[in-house]
C-alpha cells in the first residue's frame, strides 16, 4: 500500500485532505518526468533563465593552502537568485502550469527557496505566497524584502520556534484549506512521496554537470563530494549521479549548532532517531516521547529538525557519510573561502567548506574533491557580521 | 472488535475531544467526568504534540498548554489518567494523537497499553490509509480500532477506505484544520451515503462544529457529532474552573442532537 520508500524511509504520512492533491502532483509528474517537451522547455529555463550549467570551478589557491587533494567547487552559488533552489523551483512551476495551478505556496528558512519561488511565479504570472518563521524573517530580513519585491506575499510564522519546521508545517496546513487552484512547492528532498523523488530528479541536473565536467578536466571521477545538509536538496543533487559509482566518497554536512553534546543542535543523523514527521518517515531530533526538538543553527536553511528519507536511506546502508559541522566551524569557512578564493559562499554551504578545511589536507596530491557551493553569501553578511561582534545591519 | 459502537446504539452519538494535561491533567479528570455525565457517548483524548500539524490555533495552543515547562505532560502521564478515569468510566474512549506519539513509544508496547488501560481506538490524522499498515496490524491484534478519516477532497478513495473502516469514520466537515467555523458547505450527507454503500459503520462528523444549531444539522446526516475547538476554547477561558462549564456545554449540545 505505502508508497515511495527508501528502505525503511519515506512515505505518504500525510492528513487525508491532501491525499488526492499528492496524487495528482505525482500522476502530473510521472506524465511529463519524461515527456521531451515538458523537458526541453525545463532546460531551456535552466539554461535561458537559471543561468545552467553552472561551473566547475577549479580553487587552486584553496588547493595549495590546504595542502591536500585538488579542490574543486560547484558553482551553484551563481545560479539566478543565488542558490540551487531555483533547479527544483522551475521543475515543480512547469508541472504546477500544466496542472492547471495558478497559485503557488512554499515555506523557507534561509530565504533562498523563497526568493526562487517568488522569482519563477513573478516570471511565470502565478500568484505566490510564503510562509517563513518570524525568527527567520529577523535573521534574514533581506530575503524578505527581494520576495516582496518580487510580487510575493511573505507569512512571518510565530508558531513552535519560529523558524523552518514551523513554516513546512504552515504552508501544510495552507494547503489543506485550498487545494484547488493551489500548488505547494516544498523546498527540499523531504514531505510525502513523490516530493523527495521529484525534488531530488529536478536538483540530480548538479551532479549530472559535476560528473561531466570532472570527466572532462581531469579525466576521472572525484575521490568525495561534499555538500551540506538541512533537508538534504543540494546534497542529494550533488550526490545523485554518484551513487553508483562506488569509489565516490559522499558526504554530508550537518548543522550542529553550538556541538553535537549540546540541545543548539540541529545535526539529525548525529543526534536525531527514526520518526514520522512532515509526511515522511526519516531521522528527527526529538525527545523520548517523540516530541520534536526546538533545534538550532546558525544557518536559517539548515535549522530543520529532519532530514530527506533518502539521505537516512543513504546513511542506513553506509553509502554516505554524514558529518557534524558547528557554527563556529562553519563562519571560519565562510570567512576563509572568501579571503582565499573570492568567493563568499552562503552559510550553508560554508559548513561543507569547514568540512573540507578539516579533510583535504589529509587526502593524497592526485586525489579529488568536490563541494558543492549550494549557495551565495550577501544574505549572511550582516548575520555574520553581527555573530562576530559588528552591528551592522542591512 | 472493540467498543466503539456502542457509542452509536441508541442514538446520535456525542463525541467531544479535550487535549490531556490543558490547563494539567486532574482538570482533565475532573472534565470527563463532567462530560460523561452530561451524556457524551464516546470520549476523544487527545495527546499533546509538538507540531500538531493538522489543527487550527485553538488546539495549537492546548498542546503547547500541556507540553509547556510547568506542565510537561508524557505519553505515560496519560495512561496513568487513563486507569483512573477508567474506574468510573464506562463508555468508550479513543486516543486522538500524531503517528510519531506512538511510532517514538515503541507501536506494539503503546497500543498493547491503550488495550490494558481500556482504550478503544486511536485517531491518527497523519495516518492515510496508504500509510494504515504502519499500525493497524498491531491494532488488529489488541482489539483496538484504527479509525479511518474521510475529507471532502477524498471523492474516489471513499469507497476503499470505508471498506476496510473498522470502530467508526470520522467524516471531516471542511478544507483546512481543526477550528470553529461559522459555515459548512460540504455535502455531508452525500459522503455518508458514499460510505454507507460500501459498509454499515458508523459516521461521525467533526472540524468546525461549534453550537448546537449546527450539531443539530450535522447530526441528521450522519450518526454522531464530533466536537474539539469550541470545549477547548471553554477549557482556555475558565482553566481549571472549566469542569462545570463544559458540561454545560456538552448537555446543550446532546440535548439539540437527541
Amino acid at each position: 500500500m505505502s508508497k515511495g520508500r527508501f528502505g525503511i524511509h519515506g512515505g505518504q504520512y500525510i492528513p487525508e485532505t491532501l491525499m488526492n492533491a499528492v496524487t495528482e502532483v505525482e500522476k502530473a509528474y510521472f506524465k511529463y518526468k519524461d515527456d521531451p517537451e515538458f523537458n526541453r522547455e525545463l532546460t531551456k529555463l535552466y539554461n535561458d533563465y537559471a543561468g545552467r550549467p553552472s561551473r566547475l570551478y577549479y580553487a587552486k589557491r584553496l588547493t595549495k593552502e590546504l595542502g591536500g587533494c585538488k579542490i574543486y567547487l560547484k558553482r551553484e552559488d551563481l545560479n539566478h537568485t543565488g542558490s540551487h533552489k531555483i533547479n527544483n523551483v522551475i521543475g515543480q512551476m512547469l508541472l504546477a502550469k500544466r496542472m492547471g495551478k495558478t497559485r503557488v505556496i512554499a515555506e523557507t528558512g534561509a530565504g533562498q527557496h523563497g526568493v526562487a519561488t517568488a522569482t519563477v511565479a513573478a516570471m511565470m504570472g502565478m500568484e505566490c505566497e510564503i510562509f517563513m518563521g518570524r525568527e527567520d524573517t529577523v535573521r534574514q530580513a533581506l530575503n524578505v524584502y527581494r520576495m516582496k519585491l518580487l510580487g510575493a506575499k511573505v507569512h512571518a510564522i510565530d508558531s513552535g520556534t519560529a523558524t523552518l519546521k514551523d513554516a513546512v508545517t504552515e504552508t501544510f496546513r495552507e494547503w489543506t484549506k485550498r487545494i484547488d487552484d493551489t500548488h505547494y512547492v516544498l523546498g527540499s528532498v523531504m514531505g510525502p512521496y513523490p516530493f523527495p523523488q521529484m525534488v531530488r530528479d529536478f536538483q540530480s541536473v548538479i551532479s549530472r554537470e559535476i560528473k561531466m565536467q570532472i570527466l572532462e578536466a581531469e579525466g576521472k571521477l572525484p575521490d568525495a563530494v561534499l555538500a551540506c545538509v538541512g533537508g538534504g536538496s543540494n546534497a542529494i543533487g550533488a550526490f545523485y549521479h554518484f551513487i553508483e559509482d562506488k569509489g565516490v566518497r559522499l558526504i554530508g554536512c550537518e548543522a550542529a549548532g553550538r556541538g553535537i553534546d549540546t540541545f543548539e543542535t540541529a545535526a539529525t543523523v548525529n543526534t536525531g532517531r527514526v520518526g514520522i514527521f512532515h509526511g515522511m518517515k526519516s531521522y528527527f531530533c526529538q525527545d523520548n516521547y517523540g516530541q520534536i526538538a526546538p533545534v538550532y543553527s546558525i544557518s536559517a536553511g539548515l535549522d530543520y529538525p529532519g532530514i530527506g528519507p533518502e539521505h537516512a536511506y543513504l546513511h542506513d546502508i553506509k553509502r554516505a557519510e554524514y558529518v557534524p559541522v558547528t557554527d563556529d566551524e562553519a563562519v571560519n569557512a565562510f570567512e576563509y573561502l572568501s579571503r582565499i578564493e573570492g568567493i563568499i559562499p552562503a552559510i550553508e554551504s560554508a559548513h561543507a567548506v569547514a568540512h573540507a578545511m578539516k579533510l583535504a589536507p589529509a587526502m593524497d596530491k592526485e586525489q579529488i574533491m568536490v563541494i558543492n557551493i549550494s549557495g551565495r553569501g550577501d544574505k549572511d553578511c550582516a548575520a555574520i557580521a553581527r555573530y562576530r561582534g559588528e552591528d551592522i545591519y542591512e | 472488535m472493540s467498543n466503539i459502537y456502542k457509542a452509536f446504539e441508541k442514538h446520535k452519538a456525542f463525541i467531544p475531544f479535550i487535549t490531556c494535561g490543558d490547563p494539567d491533567l486532574e482538570t482533565t479528570e475532573k472534565v470527563v467526568y463532567e462530560m460523561v455525565d452530561a451524556g457524551a457517548d464516546l470520549i476523544e483524548l487527545g495527546i499533546p504534540f509538538s507540531d500538531p500539524t493538522a489543527e487550527g490555533p485553538v488546539i495549537q495552543e492546548a498542546n503547547i498548554r500541556a507540553l509547556g515547562d510547568n506542565n510537561n505532560v508524557t505519553t505515560d502521564d496519560i495512561f496513568e489518567l487513563v486507569i483512573k478515569l477508567r474506574k468510573k468510566v464506562t463508555v468508550p474512549m479513543v486516543f486522538m494523537t500524531y503517528a510519531n506519539v506512538i511510532f517514538s513509544y515503541g507501536s506494539e508496547k503503546f497500543i498493547s497499553r491503550c488495550k490494558e488501560t481500556g482504550i478503544d481506538g486511536l485517531i491518527l490524522p497523519d495516518i492515510p490509509y496508504e500509510e494504515k499498515d504502519e499500525f493497524d496490524p498491531i491494532c488488529k491484534k489488541y482489539d483496538i480500532d484504527l479509525i479511518s478519516l474521510i475529507a471532502p477532497t477524498s471523492h474516489d478513495r471513499i469507497k476503499t477506505i470505508a471498506s476496510d473502516a473498522s470502530g467508526f469514520i470520522y467524516c471531516v466537515s471542511s478544507l483546512g484544520v481543526t477550528g470553529t467555523r461559522n459555515e459548512i458547505t460540504t455535502d455531508i450527507g452525500a459522503m455518508v451515503k458514499l460510505v454507507k454503500d460500501v459498509k454499515n459503520i458508523p459516521c461521525a462528523v467533526g472540524f468546525g462544529i461549534s453550537n448546537p444549531k449546527q450539531a443539530e444539522k450535522m447530526s441528521k446526516h450522519a450518526d454522531g457529532v464530533i466536537v474539539g475547538s469550541a470545549i477547548v476554547k471553554i477549557i482556555a477561558k475558565y482553566g481549571r474552573k472549566s469542569p462545570e462549564y463544559v458540561g454545560e456545554f456538552v448537555r446543550s449540545m446532546v440535548a439539540d442532537i437527541r
